[in-house]
Order: structure tokens, then C-alpha cells, then sequence
């Protein structure tokens, strides 16, 4: 049962990378994207990752009633726990929402009313110039919208920290600056380019085959999310398996 | 010219279209017309390669457009123009970027020399100065008519047209029709209409194919149609009270 959309998905895929017929035209589109994932989405980033950050340090505070352990491992927890896990995946599950959800009923909406036909008609390849774009637009910024999660992240928890008394600035510091093993940075980034290409191409495969109408629209984009948020998951666990 | 020798198409346990041959024509505009149902759209999209026939061949000027790979099928297609039912413009781009936009693809004139062609294309569908409106802003036929638009910007060889007149009042459909009949003489295209409506048929109908349970029932023009035996073709041709009058007449 899996195996036929799976099919359809790489064949999807296949489509999507041959050569374009002007790059001129698909730079522009890119562009476009970059800014609509990109700089569209910086402010519901931003919001939710203050308040990863926080979270993380007040329930961790919360947690450490040993006095044998130090206040300062806070830091490091916020640190590792931003970069590893909550600033990619949690980011990719809000993206998945927002720019998954509009990419499928974007390109769903195209596809009843007919105006993929009239691409394909005139010569062009469709799935390449409605999907390419996406792609590119997304692991171009979804990366960068990742390394801000993880700023503002750590500031959320440090603010919420020493606002709260949970821990001073100085052991969050501390904390924050002792142990820090660069490539959980390097396999964070890997997280956010898979996922990025997840959230576009299987929102894009969703849209690209509704049928129907409106409803079909809707429930094309529901299932863009869904089946998003679950490929995240799993990739995620994948990718933990096979890098750490 | 285009022809069409033993087009078949299955959805599932649905025989479509059952081994449909024609042929169509330069210069004049050939409809094909039917009941609902009838196989008329399934067949424009396979002449088209919307959908892929299950056998059989269509044939542009002696070239065969189904055997064909998608590359070398861009050559054929850049030399095809259609006119969708809901028009199909870009939602995203103004009515002047929409009759661009194939320019934008496929030819390397500069700005000037396709903005000036967009301008053409929209004077011939008396659309002049519309440019900057998006589609939502346009009436269903001022879509059609921008589609129309589109549809002659690259100077097509061939043209489609999927129920041009559908959810259009009568006065527009004679003005949308006379349009379609005007660009086909005037750019010698071959001109391929699908439609029910049977004041199309009898208006602009030169070379007209009607299909039956996805079957090519009959072939003629719209002077013959009136005057057929065919039983189903009568059965759709004077369905409205209005052509049975019209039969009764002497």
C-alpha cells in the first residue's frame, strides 16, 4: 500500500530535478520563497523559541534537587538540548504547519483549476518550476531560521533563569561555555536541511495530486502536515541513530 | 492538421474512449460536441497529452505526438495555445504577466518586445489597458478572453479549446465564439473546440465530431447536423424546446 505513493513521490522527484528551462525565471521564484519560508516565518520562530529556552531551564531547574550537582549544567543542558533536538525539530513542526500547509493547498489550488495543466501545456516542466523553487527556498533558509532558534533559545533560558532565580548568570554562563562539542552543531544543521526538504516536497507531493475540489484542497493540506510531522520524527530518530 | 487514428483511453473498468480516429483541419474551426459524459474532454486531453491514450497515435502535421519523449514533445507544445474551461490563469500574476508568461519561457525577446506583443495579444481581445489587473479582479469573460489572450501570444499553430462559453451569458458566448473564429482565419490555426452548446454549434461549427458513449458517432458541419437520421445526435442536437421549434420549421 505504501509502495505506489512512494513510487509516485520519486518519480515526483525526478521530475522536479531535470533541468529548467530558464534559470532566470526559476532565480526569481527563489527568491520569493526564500523570503515567504524564510523572512515569513522569523517572527513564530522567534516566538516559540524563547519560550523552548525557558521551558527547558525552569523544568530543568526543576529536576536538579541534588545539591551534588551543579547549578551551572543548566547552561549546558539548554545549550545541547536547543542545538540538538528543540530548535530543528521543533522549528521543522511549526514550518510543517505553516509553510507545508500553504505550500500543499497552494499548489492543490493550481491543480483544479487547472492552471498545472496550462503549464504543462505550454511546455514547461511543472513539477520542476512550482516545486524546485520551494526546495531550494527551504534548505537555503530553514537552516538559518534554525541557528536563530538556537540564539534565541539559549537567551530565552538565560533570561528565564536568572529572572526566576533558578540559576545566576553566572553558572548559566558557565554552563552554557564548558563542554561544548561542535559537532552536535554540524548534526543540527543536518537535521534542519532534511526536514526542510521533507516539509516542501512532501507538502508539493500532496498538492501536485489532489483531485477534486476545495474539499480535496483541504484535505490534501491536512495531510501534508500529518504525513510531514511524522517523516520529521522519524528522521529525526534516524538521523540520532546513525550520527550520534 | 491533427490527426487522431484509434484513440483509446480506460480509467479503471471505464472505457472512455473506444478507438477514436479524426481529423482536424487548418484554418477551420473544428468542434467536438457530445453529452455529458461523452469521452469529449478525455479526448482534447489526450490529443494534448494531458492524459497518455492507451492506444493509438495523434499526429501534428505528420508528427507523431505520442511516441514522443517530454523534450521532444516542448517543440510541438510551444506550438499549441488552449483555452481552458475555468481559463486556468496564474492567480499569482497579472493579466499582463499571464500572457507573458510563455514569452517569459520560451523566447529571448527583451521586455520591451513582449510587453508590446502582451499589448497586442489584449487589443485583439479588446482588452487594451486591463494589464495590471490580477484575475480576481476580471469577469468570467474578461478571463476567458485574457485566456484567449495567452492562448495566441505565442502564435500558435494549434489551438484548443476546452467549453469556451461554459457559465458565460449568450451574448458574451457569440462574442467569445466570433473571437475564436476570427483568430482561427486570421492566423490559419487548426482549431479544436470542445463544447455542448448548440449555439456555438450552429454558429461557428465548420467541421463538427460528435461523440456518443466515447465513440465516434458522426462527422459533418453544422449545415448538415440539422439534417441528420442519426437518432442520438437528433436526441442531442434538438434536446431544448427551443431546436425542436427550430426542427418543425419547413
Amino acid at each position: 500500500m505504501i509502495f505506489h505513493p512512494l513510487g509516485k513521490y520519486i518519480l515526483l522527484l525526478k521530475a522536479v530535478f531535470r533541468k529548467p528551462e530558464k534559470w532566470n525565471i526559476y532565480k526569481k521564484e527563489i527568491f520569493k520563497e526564500m523570503d515567504y519560508i524564510g523572512v515569513g516565518s522569523l517572527g513564530i520562530i522567534a516566538i516559540i523559541s524563547v519560550f523552548l529556552g525557558a521551558v527547558t531551564t525552569v523544568q530543568t531547574a526543576f529536576q536538579l534537587v541534588s545539591d551534588l550537582i551543579p547549578k551551572s549544567v543548566i547552561g549546558g543542558i539548554v545549550r545541547d538540548s536547543s542545538i540538538l533536538e528543540l530548535s530543528p525539530t521543533i522549528s521543522a513542526i511549526v514550518l510543517a504547519g505553516k509553510v507545508g500547509s500553504s505550500v500543499a493547498s497552494q499548489i492543490g489550488t493550481m491543480r483544479v483549476t487547472e492552471q498545472i495543466d496550462a503549464l504543462e501545456i505550454m511546455g514547461i516542466n511543472s513539477p520542476g518550476y512550482l516545486i524546485l523553487p520551494k526546495i531550494i527556498g527551504a534548505v537555503t533558509t530553514i537552516p538559518l531560521l534554525v541557528i536563530i532558534s538556537i540564539f534565541l533559545s539559549i537567551i530565552g533560558g538565560y533570561l528565564a533563569g536568572t529572572l526566576s532565580g533558578a540559576v545566576s548568570s553566572q553558572d548559566f554562563i558557565v554552563g552554557l561555555t564548558t563542554g561544548f562539542i561542535p559537532f552536535t552543531f554540524t548534526v543540527s544543521m543536518v537535521k534542519a536541511v532534511m526536514f526542510a526538504f521533507i516539509i516542501t516536497t512532501v507538502s508539493a507531493y500532496q498538492g501536485f495530486y489532489t483531485s477534486g475540489g476545495a474539499l480535496e484542497v483541504g484535505q490534501s493540506s491536512t495531510k501534508a502536515v500529518v504525513i510531514s510531522c511524522i517523516s520529521i520524527l522519524f528522521t529525526d530518530y534516524l538521523i540520532a541513530q546513525l550520527l550520534l | 492538421m491533427i490527426e487522431t487514428k484509434n484513440i483509446n483511453k480506460t480509467f479503471g473498468d471505464n472505457h472512455v474512449l473506444k478507438g477514436i480516429s479524426a481529423t482536424f483541419k487548418d484554418g477551420i474551426t473544428n468542434l467536438i460536441i457530445g453529452g455529458s459524459g461523452s469521452g469529449k474532454t478525455t479526448f482534447l486531453k489526450c490529443m494534448v497529452g494531458l492524459h497518455e491514450p492507451d492506444g493509438g497515435s495523434v499526429m501534428y502535421d505528420g508528427r507523431d505526438f505520442t511516441r514522443m519523449n517530454f523534450e521532444s514533445r516542448i517543440e510541438i507544445r510551444t506550438e499549441i495555445g488552449m483555452l481552458f474551461q475555468g481559463s486556468a490563469l496564474f492567480d499569482s500574476m497579472n493579466v499582463e504577466d499571464n500572457i507573458m508568461f510563455p514569452l517569459n519561457m520560451f523566447t529571448t525577446q527583451n521586455r520591451k518586445e513582449k510587453l508590446e506583443r502582451a499589448n497586442f495579444c489584449l487589443e485583439r481581445v479588446n482588452l487594451a489597458g486591463k494589464n495590471k489587473l490580477f484575475p480576481a479582479e476580471l469577469s468570467g469573460g474578461m478571463k476567458k478572453r485574457v485566456g484567449i489572450a495567452r492562448a495566441i501570444a505565442m502564435n500558435p499553430k494549434y489551438l484548443f479549446c476546452d467549453e469556451p462559453n461554459s457559465g458565460l451569458d449568450p451574448k458574451t458566448s457569440i462574442v467569445i465564439d466570433e473571437l475564436i473564429k476570427e483568430i482561427t482565419e486570421e492566423y490559419n490555426t487548426t482549431t479544436i473546440i470542445v463544447t455542448h452548446d448548440m449555439n456555438s454549434v450552429m454558429g461557428i461549427g465548420e467541421n463538427i465530431v460528435f461523440l456518443h458513449n466515447g465513440e465516434k458517432w458522426w462527422e459533418g458541419s453544422s449545415k448538415e447536423i440539422g439534417s441528420t437520421d442519426n437518432p442520438e445526435l437528433n436526441d442531442f442536437v434538438f434536446a431544448s424546446k427551443f431546436m425542436k421549434a427550430l426542427q418543425k420549421k419547413p
